[in-house]
Order: structure tokens, then sequence, then C-alpha cells
């Protein structure tokens, strides 16, 4: 490209912008050489005296067998716990009463109902949203807590069992404990078997079966394999954790072959204890937030 | 660039001299090195020193062949860059996480996996806090239990057979760097992996008394059956478990 200008070729002041070069030419394309901003210098050397000063008031130089200490004292694990006495004392005027008042009676006064809904609320969407759902609608697997059917029981009290100790947890000797066996893969019963008991399952709660399903074989599998923790008509069993099986909500889907996979595998699902993670005033809101979400007995 | 140049008018500041390090890379390059060997020393030596960063806490047990594999599996799939394994002593972090992660926590880990990033929460102590189906769920597709979930399916490794083959070898590695694997431990590592991952059976005591507290379960061990799921499981489950916070006194470590 053409130069319509040409620079000066000494660095006195370009008389455009009144500051001198650097000197460096590109194609007799010539630096400004410009100070600093004034106002990013003296931050600049703010920033060095702040950091001094800070050398002085913090723990900064690591010396032979110690550090400095500074003169304020500061330890971030001091800092911690001075910040969560903080807040348990902020909020200890509701979890104290949490903590003494029976789940009943949180759920009889409205204030103290309040204060549990948003605890609850709150250590709900941490810890218990992954499995159950944001909305406790629960997956495939992991059951609804909207609803008014309960695997452990639905009472406030139940549901603060549960909590505390956890579904099938090996690691808390108090949980909820009740394993349905493998009745496929142990070879309890063949595959025509389980279809046949299968087919009985799906009528105990109203739901179509094939054409030719040998219902009075599969009324005699279920009695004698099933009936046991279910109970007869299939109204399931909250001490064992068998589920009911005569209405129409399914943990793991209601059609045939959701049903065989379960008896093939048995087993069932697994909750962690809480009570190591929360504490009693958490678990108790926890409680009376999951009791009142509308499936509560 | 034929003459020097003085900033202020042919007076010789200190300004001026430190031309001669903007003018001359080799220079430049020498200064650059020392000054960060200074720094080096004086902020990373004492670490290795200094009793109040070495501080030994009950507990901390180095991990178990599994549970290592398990490692290895993430810090391949670099889980880490989305998931830190570090609570910091806040407020907030402390309410939602748990108790603020102690050094002594990753003293074994070589290298650490602390990150410095979380576009998926912390999980420094994510031991325990969800079953064993719910990991397999989530690995495989982390959508089908947290809809809102950005992190990507991780299906291979419930259909990988756990590779076992070289992990006497790592411990080995590993306790050159000063982990505690002891011989027994190294020698009974392809073993230690499959009782970890089988129902209590007679090797399970003696594996226990290598790794206090671990804990053992049915995944299919015995027959050999074990995915890198699996073992990626293990690892996850025994986050942030190690150490007794019901024992440990927070105040008895402030120095």
């Amino acid at each position: 490209m053409e130069q319509k200008t040409s620079a000066p070729a000494d660095k006195s002041a370009v008389p455009q912008s009144g500051v001198g070069t650097t000197g460096h030419s590109w194609d007799g394309i010539e630096e400004l050489n410009n100070p600093l901003p004034r106002w990013w210098l003296w931050s600049f050397y703010a920033c060095i005296v702040w950091a001094v000063g800070y050398w002085f008031f913090y723990p900064a130089i690591p010396l032979v067998s110690s550090y400095t200490k500074g003169f304020l004292g500061w330890q971030s694990r001091t800092q911690i716990e001075i910040d969560m006495a903080e807040l348990k004392d902020l909020r200890s005027g509701m979890t104290t009463k949490i903590e003494a008042a029976e789940l009943a009676d949180i759920e009889k006064n409205p204030e103290l109902l309040s204060f549990a809904r948003a605890q609850g609320s709150a250590a709900f969407a941490v810890n218990c949203a992954p499995c159950h759902g944001a909305g406790a609608q629960g997956f495939k697997g992991y059951p609804n807590l909207n609803d008014d059917d309960w695997i452990w029981g639905g009472k406030a009290e139940d549901i603060l069992t549960t909590i505390k100790h956890g579904v099938r947890w090996d690691q808390d000797s108090n949980s909820r404990s009740g394993v349905m066996p493998a009745f496929g893969r142990d070879g309890i019963l063949n595959r025509k078997e389980m279809a046949t008991v299968a087919d009985y399952v799906l009528t105990l709660s109203g739901l179509p079966v094939d054409k030719g399903a040998d219902l009075s074989a599969g009324k005699a599998l279920y009695a004698a394999n099933c009936a046991a923790c279910h109970g007869d008509a299939g109204k399931g069993n909250q001490e064992m954790g068998a589920p009911n099986l005569s209405d129409k909500v399914w943990l793991y889907g209601s059609d045939k072959a959701a049903i065989m996979e379960r008896i093939t595998i048995g087993g069932g699902g697994v909750m962690p204890a809480w009570s190591n993670r929360l504490d009693t005033a958490t678990m108790k809101s926890l409680a009376v937030y999951v009791h009142t979400l509308g499936g509560g007995k | 660039m034929s003459d020097t140049h003085t900033a202020s008018g042919g007076k010789t500041s200190v300004w001026t001299k430190h031309q001669v390090f903007e003018k001359n890379s080799i220079f430049l390059l020498i200064g650059i090195l020392v000054m960060i060997s200074i720094g080096g020393l004086v902020e990373i030596v004492p670490l290795f020193y200094l009793k109040s960063t070495i501080e030994k806490v009950e507990g901390v047990r180095p991990l178990t062949p599994l549970e290592l594999a398990g490692r290895n599996i993430y810090v391949r799939e670099g889980c880490y860059n989305c998931h830190s394994q570090m609570i910091r002593p806040l407020r907030d972090e402390v309410e939602r996480y748990g108790h603020y992660s102690l050094a002594a926590e990753s003293m074994y880990d070589h290298p650490f996996q602390w990150g410095s990033k979380r576009t998926g929460p912390d999980i420094a102590r994510v031991g325990g806090k969800y079953s064993d189906d719910w990991h397999r769920d989530h690995l495989r597709n982390p959508r089908s239990v947290v809809p809102a979930s950005i992190m990507p399916g991780y299906p291979w490794l419930e259909t990988t057979a756990l590779d076992t083959a070289h992990i006497d070898m790592d411990m080995r590695v590993l306790a050159i760097e000063g982990v505690p694997y002891t011989k027994d431990m190294i020698e009974a590592a392809v073993s230690d992996v499959k009782t970890q991952g089988s129902a209590e059976d007679s090797l399970t005591a003696p594996f226990l008394k290598r790794y206090p507290k671990a804990i053992t379960r049915e995944l299919g061990g015995v027959q050999g059956r074990l995915t890198e799921a699996d073992a990626l499981i293990a690892y996850l489950q025994q986050l942030g478990t190690q150490v007794d916070f019901k024992l440990y006194d927070d105040k008895a470590n402030i120095r």
C-alpha cells in the first residue's frame, strides 16, 4: 500500500498526538509511546501497598518451623466455625422447636409448618431430588412421593424412619429391609411359571391380560410364592416393603415384561441412610415436607 | 531499532535499566526463571515440612485395588474437568456438601482430583449419598434421573469388562510415590478386586484387614464379571467417607 504520510524520523513529539514514538518502525508504521494512564498506574501501586498490608494482617509467609500468623489471627478453620455457629444461632429459634416437637404438632402449628416446609424443600432439592425428582414425582425405580401409595408407610413418623435409616442400606443396621427373591435368576420359577403368575398379577389391578392366560394356575403360583409378602389380594405389606399390586401405581412399569423382569431379578430399590449426613431438625423438616406434599397418611 | 530510547529525555532511571530485560529475550528468560524459582521455593517447599500442612487424620486409608481401578477410569474419562473434589471452608459449601475437605483426605491421591471447575457439583463427599443403582442409571444416561443434567452419558462403562492386568503395577508406582501399599496388598491386588466385588466370603476378612471399613458388595466379582462402571461406583461410593467427622476434632487442628 502506498504511504500517504511519512512519519517523523525522530522521536520528538508527533504533531497530531503530542507524544513521541518508541522509535520502532515497520514499513514506515511507527508506534506511539503513550505513558500508562495515571489512574491505572496509581491503582497498580495501591495494589502493591495493599499486598504488603495483607502480609502483616493475614497468615502469609512460611518460615522454618511455622508461618507468620498475621495481626488479625485469622484462620479459615476458625472463620468457618464462627460462620456456622452464627448460622445455627440464626435458625435456632425455629430449629430447636422443631427438634423438640412431635411431627404431628409441627404440622398443626402454622409457624413451625411453614418453616419446616421451607427447610424441607431446600434440603429436598439438594439431597432427594436426584432420585425422587425435583417435584418429588419419582422415576422408574424411584418412588413418586406425591401420591398416597407408600411402600414403607406414609405416616410422617414412617417417612422420618425411612429418611433416617434408609432402605436396604447395608451400612445402617436399622435400615428398612425386605428383599424380594430373584424367582427367575435363582431358578425358583421357570419362565412359563413366571409368565403365568405375571398374568395373574395384572388382573389384581384390573389390567387386561392375553387371551388364554391360565389365571387359575397363576393364582395358585401367586398364593404359593407371592402372597406371603404382597398379600392374598395383592394389597402389599408395608412392614416388608412389599408394594401394593392391586392399585394403578407401578414403580417399575405395569406391562407384563416389566413385571416379569421384577420376578426374575427380585431385590428392590436402595435408599441411603441420612442420619450421618443431616441433622435432626433437617430430617424432621424433610419428613414434614414429604408428608405434606399431598399423599401423606 | 537503530538507537536506544530514553523515556524521560536522556535521564537514566531504573525504568531505563529495565529495558535491558525488555529488549533482550535471553535476559528476560533468565529473569523470569529466577523470579519463579524464588516464588516456588518460598511458597511450595514449606508445604512439605510445615506441621500445619501435613496433618494426619484417623481413618484415611489408601484406595483398595477396585477403587483405584475406578479412580483410573475417573481420570481417564476426565471427570475432574467438571467435578471438583474440594469442599472449601465456606458456609454455603459446608451447608450443601458437608464438612470441608481436609488435606489428609487426598494425601494418597497422585495426582489429587481437587479440580478447578464446577460444571457439575462437587463430589468430595458423594460417597453414600446415592445408591449403587442410581449411579448405574446416572452414568448410563444422566437425564434418566436428573432431567436438567448436562452431563454426558457413559454407557460403555457398564458394557466394558474391567481390566485389572496392571492394577498391581499401579499400586507399585503409587508405593514409590509414598502411598503405604504393602507387599501383601500388591500381591493380593487382583484377588482383592474380586473380593470387594463379591458378597461376603472367606476372603472378605483378610481384605477388610488390609482396607478397614471398605465396602464389599455383590457386583459379580466371583464370576469375573466386574465392569468399569462397577469399579467407578466403588470409587465414588468411598469418596469423603473415610474420616468419621463425629470423632474428628476441628479445633485440635487449628494451629
